[in-house]
């Protein structure tokens, strides 16, 4: 629901922290795989050993221009890393390696579709910088891991425009889908591959200056996202309504209790003594290199919508579902390749094929989200194997509500379609001599509902017709049902 | 005893009249018996499996010139031979996984090492008296300070120990040692020798260079870690970003061939840099009897004014300082070093990084405060900007001039313990400084002594990359000019 309030209005800027999916770390050769050992994926470099100087991992580069690229910024010529100073146990150098005054890219903007609006989010900046390592904190200490530390992120900082916590959420989702489909980021919130921060406030309505604002830190969930949110605005509100002042700090969020707590406040604020990197030479992108990356871009989700809504004639809200994954997306693109029908793949899409993602992830059914963990659904079933059901709807073999319980069959067996549907005698009934026989069977029992319809009460055709495929067992073809019921009439 | 010179040592290997594992064993006496402190520490085992490693290898005519010489290593440059601590209690125990880029290619060229040199904590310091190993004395003279922070350097080559050492100048470490020892002491152009396991000080400023008692020995050091090497695939990666793309030059050869040019020598005008550069007369005097040896030997001598000079301490003494409290930080007992543990968190740092000595914290605190909000745009931002005009100057004055001769500092080696105010002694540094701010080369040369026997040095600067005009102008001021005993004697 969008965010509505009598008195207030709210802003929300997002810091997305993305990682990028190269194999070795920003500055360093060491690997950036997931689940290594504790500390093996460690070097001189990136545990910060005296003497050790970086090195700007190229291919980091190119993803970051791609990701600019992908939500439309300006990419700088020149860029300027900087060292941001500040002492935690698990930041190796005791400054972490960005970009401050002079960022890779500006100036952008992402569309997000919601409650049928087109929505533009503009993008301030995007730049690189240097993960931390992660620590994990017991009752006898604190154990310090890593393999993390120096892994290439990019940040992406929205303007402060965003007016809610459901728009919020969206502006998240889109973004993910975006760095998914261009390669540049895996999507994987589980696993800490993109995290969020939010900076909230609240104004009164109509007053241009805004509220002072909290930072609600690393939430890494869409829901937990939107709920953060939506409690920090409701928190606020109640704050200033009972005459206090909302306290600039930092906040986390309890996802089992649904509440921000405070973890520091503006007295603990960093000073980071931002100065530039002196280890590492300014980043110049020509605008060949920026062409040269560009031109690898796959077709982005809004582009890609913009082609089904107008190749099928589909509905934003359908071509929205189907892009709002990249293996939904590519999936439907193949099986529109096989059926040659952009209207009934993407009726299965949306139906069957999503609804079966759902069911067979407990986080995705949970989250109430379209595949949010990036499932391929080729893995539940193959394209080929669905565009071949969808050929025998096409052919009158079946109607959709058997085609239904086919596709169920299909997601746990190995058989084709076509062995499922003749061992189970699922063919329906277009054998018009039949079908003619069952439509006089009912007319005849049915006599005063034909009475009813003849004297016109349309309503009851429907009624009709449902007899007759009970007739018939459900595997009437409807069209004819219909086609020759009407000429009986 | 007899210093050894480089060139000495080679000869006598291929001549088979010595082995490596013979010059190790005098190497590990001398180091026994030096009284100027100038080793922190030596790894005998390891040094004698080098000799008996390079003595294996044998010297023939198509062997490294440096193969079988031990070099002596300062402690402010990571090895995996010996410990560096440099001369810090906070990295007491440290062992370092991997080698500095420069110890590599000294490796490959042949050198032995395995040990470590005295110096100034963490670099920082001009007299050699604030190692937290004890101070290092100039071989010179007991009572007289060798100079930093390169101390070790200086005087372990001065003292006879090593053939040659490596130091290295952020604003004049190497230079202002070699002189107040009596050695020759380059800082190479920024970006000629990779940094690659150098501790960090000041990150833009910091330079390794070479020291020995003869121009040919120098050229020979030099050679080893300068640039790119021509067989880079089969070795090793550089990582250091800041690295010029030069290639490795032939420097002892290319000496030989620059030997009889005649130079453009621009000679700094001291009145132009106001109050600040009260020299010594002595020094002065010498000088002008090295401007009337240039001149004899047929270059053309002139007077150059440089008067943005005179902001040089102050500029260097934000950006060093605000470089090096954020290149310290990693110093804080997490993962590696001597850490002082404690209940909480805020206690462990502090107590652990306590243990740095007063002149790194008092750097360390200027440092974090010139970058702090609402003052990086006074200091550091402004600092950086005289910077590029006194580089802009240097360079400018160089597009007519070969290069620059000066004093490397106002006076001949300080008594010990004489230093007692920070600020005055941070103004010693007016003569070498400039060179660390605008990137160039710059060499210090003994020129003679003064009337307490203590040793003068002589300073060129030249073009960037342009080492061998430096070298060559050195070599005939050694062979013609003057001559310190060491170099007279030497084995």
């Amino acid at each position: 629901m969008p965010f509505n309030h009598p008195q207030f209005e709210a802003t929300i800027g997002l810091e997305i922290h993305a990682q990028l999916t190269t194999s070795k770390k920003l500055f360093c050769f060491c690997s950036t795989a997931y689940g290594a050992e504790p500390n093996a994926s460690t070097c001189p470099v990136c545990t910060a050993q005296p003497g050790a100087l970086p090195v700007l991992n190229q291919e980091a580069v190119d993803l970051a221009i791609l990701a600019g690229v992908a939500l439309n910024c300006k990419i700088n010529n020149t860029s300027v890393f900087s060292r941001k100073n500040y002492f935690y146990p698990d930041l190796p150098k005791g400054y972490q390696i960005s970009q401050f005054d002079k960022p890779l890219c500006s100036d952008g903007h992402v569309d997000i579709y919601l409650n049928d609006t087109t929505v533009r989010i503009n993008i301030e900046r995007i730049h690189m910088e240097e993960d931390a390592g992660q620590s994990q904190h017991h009752h006898y200490g604190t154990l310090i891991n890593l393999n993390r530390a120096s892994t290439p992120l990019v940040e992406i900082v929205s303007r402060p425009e965003i007016t809610g916590a459901q728009e919020a959420a969206a502006y998240m989702r889109e973004v993910k889908n975006i760095l998914v489909y261009a390669g540049v980021n895996d999507g994987n919130l589980q696993e800490g591959s993109l995290r969020c921060d939010a900076n909230v406030s609240i104004r009164p309505k109509g007053q241009v200056k805004l509220g002072t604002r909290t930072e609600i830190k690393n939430v890494n969930s869409f829901r937990f996202l939107e709920k953060a949110i939506d409690y920090e605005i409701a928190r606020q509100i109640q704050v200033v309504v009972a005459g206090g002042r909302v306290v600039q700090e930092t906040r986390g969020y309890d996802s089992a209790k649904n509440v921000t707590y405070s973890m520091r406040s503006k007295e603990d604020a960093h000073d980071y003594r931002y100065f530039p990197e002196p280890d590492l030479l300014p980043l110049l992108v020509d605008q060949a290199r920026i062409d040269k990356v560009s031109s690898n871009m796959v077709e982005l989700p809004s582009v890609r919508a913009a082609r089904y809504a107008k190749d099928y004639e589909l509905p934003q809200s359908i071509t929205a579902t189907i892009t709002s994954s990249r293996a939904l997306a590519d999936y439907y693109d193949k099986l529109v390749s096989i059926v040659g029908d952009g209207k009934l793949s993407a009726n299965w899409v949306v139906g069957q094929v999503l609804r079966a993602l759902k069911e067979s992830s407990p986080e995705n059914a949970a989250e109430n989200i379209e595949a949010e963990s990036a499932v391929d659904p080729g893995q539940l079933i193959s394209t080929e194997r669905l565009a071949e059901l969808l050929s025998l709807i096409k052919e009158g073999l079946i109607n959709n509500n058997i085609a239904k319980t086919v596709f169920d069959e299909l997601l746990t067996s190995t058989a084709s379609a076509k062995e499922i549907v003749s061992k189970k005698g699922l063919a329906q009934v277009s054998d018009t001599s039949l079908i003619d026989k069952a439509i006089d069977g009912v007319l005849m029992r049915c006599a005063d509902q034909v009475a009813e319809y003849r004297s016109g009460k349309d309503k009851v055709f429907g009624f009709l017709v449902g007899q007759v495929m009970r007739e018939l067992k459900g595997k009437a073809n409807p069209t004819i049902i219909n086609d020759m019921l009407k000429k009986k009439l | 005893m007899k210093s050894f010179t480089i060139a000495g040592l080679a000869n006598s290997l291929r001549q088979k009249k010595i082995s490596a594992h013979e010059i190790a064993k005098e190497t590990v006496d001398r180091y026994k018996n030096d009284p100027s402190n100038s080793v922190i520490r030596l790894n005998e085992e390891k040094l004698f499996e080098q000799a008996v490693a390079a003595d294996k290898l044998g010297y023939s005519n198509n062997a490294p010139w440096l193969r079988g010489i031990p070099l002596g290593i300062k402690d402010n440059i990571v090895t995996t031979d010996t410990q560096t601590t440099c001369a810090s209690k906070i990295l007491e125990g440290y062992q370092s996984t991997y080698n500095a880029d420069v110890v590599n290619r000294l490796a490959l060229a042949g050198a032995l090492m395995a040990n470590k040199l005295n110096m100034d904590e963490f670099a920082m310091g001009s007299t050699g008296e604030y190692s937290q190993f004890g101070a290092v004395l100039n071989p010179c003279n007991k009572d007289y300070v060798a100079g930093g922070s390169s101390a070790g350097s200086a005087a372990a080559l001065k003292a006879g120990i090593f053939a040659g050492t490596l130091g290295s100048d952020t604003g004049g470490s190497v230079r202002l040692p070699a002189a107040f020892c009596g050695v020759l002491g380059l800082k190479p152009t920024y970006g000629l020798v990779s940094r690659y396991g150098l501790v960090a000080f000041g990150s833009s400023l910091d330079q390794i260079g070479p020291l020995a008692h003869t121009v040919d020995d120098l050229a020979a050091i030099l050679e080893a870690v300068a640039g790119r090497p021509k067989d880079k695939d089969s070795f090793y990666w550089e990582q250091d970003s800041t690295l010029s793309p030069v290639q490795n030059q032939p420097y002892r050869q290319a000496l030989v061939t620059a030997a009889n040019k005649k130079l453009n020598i621009g000679v700094l005008d001291l009145e132009s840099l106001s109050k600040q550069s009260v020299v010594n007369d002595e020094i002065e005097n010498r000088q002008n009897e090295l401007i009337s040896f240039l001149t004899k030997k047929g270059h053309k001598v002139s007077k150059v004014a440089i008067p943005s000079i005179q902001y040089s301490v102050a500029v260097y003494y934000i950006i060093a300082v605000c470089e090096a409290s954020t290149n310290l930080a990693r110093f804080d007992g997490v993962r590696y070093g001597k850490r002082c543990s404690s209940g909480n968190l805020e206690e462990h740092y502090t107590k652990t990084r306590g243990q740095f000595g007063a002149e790194v914290k008092r750097r360390i605190l200027l440092g974090t405060f010139a970058l702090s909000a609402g003052y990086y745009d006074a200091y550091y931002k402004k600092a950086c900007q005289v910077r590029r005009i006194i580089k802009n100057d240097f360079i400018n004055t160089l597009n007519s001039h070969d290069l620059i001769l000066s004093p490397v500092s106002a006076t001949t080696a300080l008594r010990c313990g004489a230093s007692t105010d920070p600020l005055q002694t941070y103004l010693n540094d007016l003569f070498t400084i400039p060179a660390n701010l605008a990137g160039l080369p710059a060499l210090s040369i003994p020129v003679g002594r003064d009337k307490n026997s203590m040793p003068i040095g002589a300073q060129i600067v030249g073009r960037p990359f342009d080492e061998v005009t430096l070298l060559s102008v050195a070599q005939s001021i050694q062979t013609e000019f003057y001559k310190e005993a060491e170099v007279e004697n030497a084995i």
